[in-house]
């Protein structure tokens, strides 16, 4: 714990939240990921950008051990929150999944009311003491979806009887009506109007006054929109990780020059 | 890609009028027809099988429903009664009380037919005891006009519903010509008349000489107790073991080999199950032999392997993204699986289950083996506790037992037992179709 409070003072500006080292995901006997070293600032929006395929989503997953969840997926390296290593034996990941929240790529809402599968999370993790307590976490949650207009006079209905995009805002909304401190957002506007996408940005950098949000994105005028700093990824490798303005304007790499310009993808 | 590739990739189609079918799409047509066709003649083949079996069965199974009785009203005076008690063949003195009554109500109705005891005896059974029986039960009623239904001979039941004919009759000691007369004219008289079998409902199977009495009710009760102790056993043990198998336990050869064993199991001829049964739970275990609950174990052994395979499938079924939603917001896998995964699986899980209580309810061989024989479904139990452990039969054991007697007329007993069953079945099928929609109206 000492050592904690000596980093909190030694970065001035923002902690790391997530710092990963040496990282390596299988699947079976697939290479997935292939070392990747990261730190994940706190109160920052960090995107992930790269090909289709180079293992944005399944280095996502490794920060809340989604991955657990597949048979043949195996992860090894140190992976910390908050300086604690969330592959320790000791980790639950059920209560880590509670602080890191996840957006998945596809939307994915629960076959219940609409106010079901905003509550249901809430409710799991006892944070409403009263039903107008809940009412009120739905609502904010819907608004801050920016989805609550659109169904507010039928919260009852099926969540699965919604738009695509609306589903995709409907799962935003739940997965933040958690309070994680962390978001993990995988391509979370690709099935988004333009006005909702500016919608959902606009909550992500609401979002970054408390949390640390990571966006998984195929946009890269996305990514430069509502990012502090970027991360881009080939082939399994993390090729270059810096201020997302520098990785715009001059990036090191060649393979991240070329996919920016639009000639890898 | 351009555009240039696009046109050495695939022959260029011809563009022609929409209002023209091309050969091509002719031919598309034509093969769709075809289709069609055979798939209309088969669902046609279906029906008309299974049209042919309903007939078949109502043919032959609704005479056990209905029943021949001879209507007697006939009062003994009170020195009859002591008349006959002081006699040495004391029921042969009620039967010539009887039979003077009857010829009595015959003449009445204008009949002149000569009939003497035996012919009696042939058309309604042994109508001595069955008098004696009551008089001795009720001695109040003595003197007063009493009427009595007594049930008539298999032979003579056959005859008033068209099993048994005149065309090439032979006379034999169980019954002659000049009875069917006699027959001809108590019908003519209104005093034998056929009607609804409740007995057959609500009775118990009766002895080989008597297939009138015979009753499938204290089977059916049989095949109750049974069901219930299948129901209680298979459906949790079975949702409970696919429900670990299919969401928390780790893909490995061991459980590799659990799946196999069980789509084994699933397989293994129901006999096989009768005589683990009988070797397990009766010999082994010394549970009481013939009794609907040991035939539960044993049925429950044989649903078991449906119930998991259904209830797994249907686990399979529901998408894997609902279950990365429910972790993904923090629910324990427990949650995720009780919360949302088993509501979606339910209909198939329901479906599975009563799939697997129909075949058990029609399974007969395994009872065979554990002594659940027809003739032993004697009666009600006396209790609820009773119905698991006195001896019972069940349904199809008991068709089994009347189908293997050598009277004709338990045929149509048979007959009619399987209609019982039938109807059973398909009661079930509709409770498991209303639960199916119950449960999938939930989206
Ligand atoms: N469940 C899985 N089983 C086996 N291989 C997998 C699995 N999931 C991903 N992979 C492999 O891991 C690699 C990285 O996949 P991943 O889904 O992380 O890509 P991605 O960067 O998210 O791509 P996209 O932008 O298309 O979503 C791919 O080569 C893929 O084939
Ligand atoms: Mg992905």
């Amino acid at each position: 714990m000492n050592d904690m409070r000596l980093l909190e003072r030694d970065v001035d500006a923002k902690d790391i939240k997530i710092a990963a080292r040496k990282v390596q995901v299988y699947y079976a006997d697939t290479h997935a990921i292939k070392d990747v070293d990261v730190d994940i600032e706190d109160k920052t929006v960090t995107a992930f950008i790269g090909p289709s395929g180079c293992g944005k989503s399944t280095f996502l997953r490794c920060l809340n051990r989604m991955n657990d969840t597949i048979d043949i997926c195996r992860v090894e390296g140190d992976i910390r929150i908050d300086g604690e290593d969330i592959y320790d034996a000791k980790v639950d990941p059920v209560q880590l999944r509670a602080k890191v929240g996840m957006v998945f790529q596809k939307p994915n809402p629960f076959p219940k009311s609409i106010y079901d599968n905003i509550a249901y999370g809430p409710r799991i993790h006892g944070l409403a003491r009263s039903k107008a307590d809940l009412d009120d976490i739905v609502e904010k949650s819907l608004r801050r979806g920016a989805i609550w207009d659109e169904v507010k006079d039928r919260l009852h209905a099926p969540g699965t009887g919604l738009s695509g995009g609306q589903q995709q805002r409907l799962c935003i909304a739940r997965a933040v009506a958690t309070e994680p401190e962390v978001l993990l957002m995988d391509e979370p506007c690709s099935a988004l109007d333009p006005i909702a996408t500016s919608q959902v940005e606009e909550l992500i950098d609401e979002l970054r006054q408390e949390f640390s949000v990571v966006i998984v994105t195929h946009s890269m005028q996305q990514a430069a929109r509502v990012s502090q700093k970027t991360a881009f990824f080939h082939l399994g490798n993390l090729v270059e990780y810096g201020e997302t303005g520098q990785i715009f304007t001059t990036p090191q790499d060649p393979r991240t020059e070329s996919y920016i310009t639009g000639r890898i993808g | 890609m351009s555009d240039m590739s696009m046109d050495s990739a695939a022959p260029r189609r011809s563009s022609k009028s929409l209002h023209e079918v091309d050969a091509r799409t002719r031919r598309r047509n034509a093969a769709e027809t075809r289709f069609k066709a055979c798939g209309i003649g088969a669902i046609a083949i279906g029906l008309f099988f299974l049209v042919v079996l309903v007939v078949a069965i109502f043919r032959s199974g609704l005479p056990a429903f209905t029943q021949t009785v001879l209507d007697v009203e006939f009062a003994l005076t009170q020195e009859q009664y002591e008349d006959a008690e002081s006699q040495l063949f004391k029921t042969k003195a009620y039967s010539q009380a009887f039979n003077g009554a009857l010829k009595t109500q015959l003449d009445e109705s204008g009949v002149t037919l000569p009939f003497d005891e035996a012919s009696i005896e042939r058309i309604a059974g042994k109508v001595g005891g069955t008098i004696r029986e009551y008089f001795r039960a009720n001695e109040d009623q003595l003197g007063q006009p009493t009427s009595f239904q007594l049930a008539a001979s298999s032979r003579v039941d056959g005859y008033m519903t068209g099993r048994v004919t005149r065309d090439g009759f032979q006379d034999s000691r169980f019954l002659t010509l000049a009875d069917l007369d006699l027959v001809d004219a108590l019908e003519d008289a209104g005093i034998i008349r056929t009607q609804f079998n409740w007995n057959f409902i609500t009775g118990a199977d009766s002895g080989v000489d008597n297939p009138g009495g015979a009753g499938i009710g204290a089977s059916v009760v049989g095949s109750f107790f049974m069901m219930l102790v299948v129901l209680f056993l298979s459906l949790p043990i079975g949702v409970a073991a696919s429900i670990y198998l299919e969401e928390f336990a780790p893909r490995n050869r061991f459980t590799d080999l659990i799946e196999v064993n069980i789509s084994n199991l699933a397989a293994v001829p129901s006999i096989v199950f009768g005589i683990l049964g009988l070797a397990v739970f009766i010999q082994f275990m010394h549970l009481p032999q013939s009794a609907p609950v040991v035939g539960g174990l044993v049925l429950t052994l044989m649903t078991l392997p449906t119930i998991i395979i259904s209830t797994r499938a249907s686990l399979n079924a529901v998408p894997p993204s609902i279950r990365d939603a429910a972790l993904g917001l923090g629910a324990s896998r427990m949650q995720s699986v009780f919360h949302h995964v088993l509501p979606l699986a339910m209909p198939g899980i329901l479906t599975g289950t009563i799939i697997g209580l129909a075949q058990a309810l029609g399974e007969t061989a395994p009872l065979l083996l554990i002594g659940m024989v027809g003739f032993v479904a004697r009666g009600y139990p006396d209790s609820f506790i009773d119905g698991f452990v006195e001896p019972n039969s069940a349904m199809p054991a008991q068709i089994y037992t009347w189908a293997a007697r050598a009277d004709a007329a338990f045929y149509d007993k048979a007959w009619g037992g399987i209609i019982i069953l039938l109807m059973f079945l398909l009661t079930m099928n509709i409770i498991a179709i209303i639960l199916r929609r119950r449960f999938e109206r939930r989206w």
